[in-house]
């Protein structure tokens, strides 16, 4: 299990907990823990409704790739720190982090 | 007047195949979709991805499936208003509706079906104090018609390949065009960057990279925007258009007005037949919601099925509906 830290939009923050050998993604876990995350396209990184911003545990977790940063760069706004939900997969290296929910909700 | 019998809101897979089955029955549809193609995400997000869950399909392409999708309702004739929302519904006395889009297309059903997938893909606006202000005063999300642009000058702002696009064929339209990017490099298909960086260099566009758009100024009407430079100099150009191209997103829109069950941007559905709680309406696929849903392109076309058997009785009302295989009977089009 991994343990970080998720601040909603409205500046909230929880601590969530999540397997590490299940193959799932930051986005997955996200939506399950019921966060208004859209995740339109599923998680294939061509939406950019899963948006999040790294607000610690970037040196772990890396920059966005390519594909992320085509999707990143329709967005009006976006961040050297933002990255795609669905882009991350939950590894030990999320131990720690703090993770900003950006994606647009309903 | 659009006259059918029923008014599919929304042009997806499961949308496409509701026609299908609604043809079978005598039946005739028209649908509207928002995205100005038919498809839905399918054909907007993600053509050239495999899908592997489409029974009889070991693999398909996701626009392959749409096309075949359109061939096999071909026979039922449907009819599309493409690049339009549906914004008002009105229950006529004998029960029927009458559908209104924003542009004021109207078309008269006995039965609505809502197969909108996760709502209606608005555009993604940037963050401008008096955006709505000029809205549809100078600023325009999508070209619909290029020759709106004639003569005039245009700004356009983003860095994929719409932006792309647009911008070169605008060159040749508008009397001014201008593409404002927030870096100094393009993502988009790199034959069309190149194509941008030459109009630029041969003088035919003006290209400003790293920059933001500020704020917006007119009197009623857009004349003037003000741009940020990552170094914060400020610049204001003269325009008459600003064409803002970020994306889309879907919104549920103006379903959420319509008075059905909606939960979590979902429509409750009763199972028996994917009716709504308001009579003759019906929601089928990824919009709609119940015990057990699954989100599936295969869902979406066994609901399609129950619920136009159900529909009959609306359209035909005084026909007795006889279950029929379509290997018995074969297709007969309209």
């Amino acid at each position: 299990m991994v343990t970080f830290t998720v601040e909603d939009q409205e500046g909230n923050r929880q601590t969530i907990e999540a397997p590490d050998d299940m193959g799932l993604s930051l986005m997955e876990i996200l939506k399950a823990s019921e966060y208004p995350v859209l995740a339109t396209c599923g998680g294939m990184a061509l939406c950019a409704t899963c948006h999040v911003e790294i607000l610690d545990g970037q040196d772990e977790l890396g920059d966005a790739t390519d594909a992320e940063l085509d999707q990143l760069e329709n967005l009006p706004e976006y961040f050297p720190t933002s990255r795609l939900a669905c882009q991350i997969r939950i590894s030990p290296l999320l131990e720690g982090a703090v993770i900003k929910l950006r994606g647009e909700d309903n | 007047m659009i006259t059918t019998d029923i008014c599919i809101i929304g042009a997806g897979p499961v949308g496409l195949f509701a026609v299908f089955e609604a043809g079978l029955l005598k039946m005739r549809c028209h649908l509207i979709d928002y995205l100005p193609q038919v498809g839905g995400q399918l054909s907007e997000i993600y053509p050239q991805k495999p899908i592997y869950d489409i029974p009889g399909y070991p693999e398909i392409k996701a626009q392959e499936l749409v096309d075949n999708l359109m061939d096999q309702i071909k026979p039922f004739k449907p009819t599309f208003t493409l690049g339009e929302r549906v914004d008002h519904l009105a229950k006529q006395d004998d029960g029927s509706f009458i559908i209104t889009t924003n542009d004021n297309t109207q078309v008269h059903a006995q039965v609505i079906v809502i197969a909108g997938g996760l709502g209606v893909f608005e555009p993604r606006k940037p963050v401008l104090e008096n955006l709505d202000h000029f809205e549809g005063k100078g600023v325009a999300y999508m070209v619909k018609n290029p020759e709106t642009f004639r003569n005039k000058k245009v700004v356009l702002a983003g860095g994929g390949d719409s932006a792309l696009d647009w911008t070169i064929f605008l060159a040749n339209v508008a009397e001014r065009v201008t593409l404002v990017h927030r870096n100094e490099t393009f993502r988009g298909a790199p034959d069309s960057a190149a194509k941008v960086f030459d109009l630029a260099n041969n003088g035919k566009i003006d290209l400003i990279l790293s920059a933001n758009l500020k704020e917006l100024n007119g009197n009623g009407k857009l004349s003037s925007i003000k741009l940020e430079s990552k170094n914060k100099e400020e610049l204001i150009i003269d325009t008459d258009y600003l064409i803002p191209l970020f994306g889309l997103s879907p919104k549920l829109g103006p379903i959420a007005n319509w008075g059905l069950n909606i939960d979590k941007n979902a429509i409750e559905v009763d199972t028996r037949d994917y009716s709504t709680g308001v009579d003759r309406i019906y929601a089928i696929g990824d919009i709609n919601t119940y015990p057990g849903k699954l989100k599936l392109i295969l869902c979406g076309f066994h609901e399609a099925a129950i619920m136009m058997h159900s529909a009959f009785k609306y359209v035909y009302p005084d026909q007795k509906l006889s279950f029929k295989y379509t290997t018995v009977n074969g297709v007969n089009a309209f």
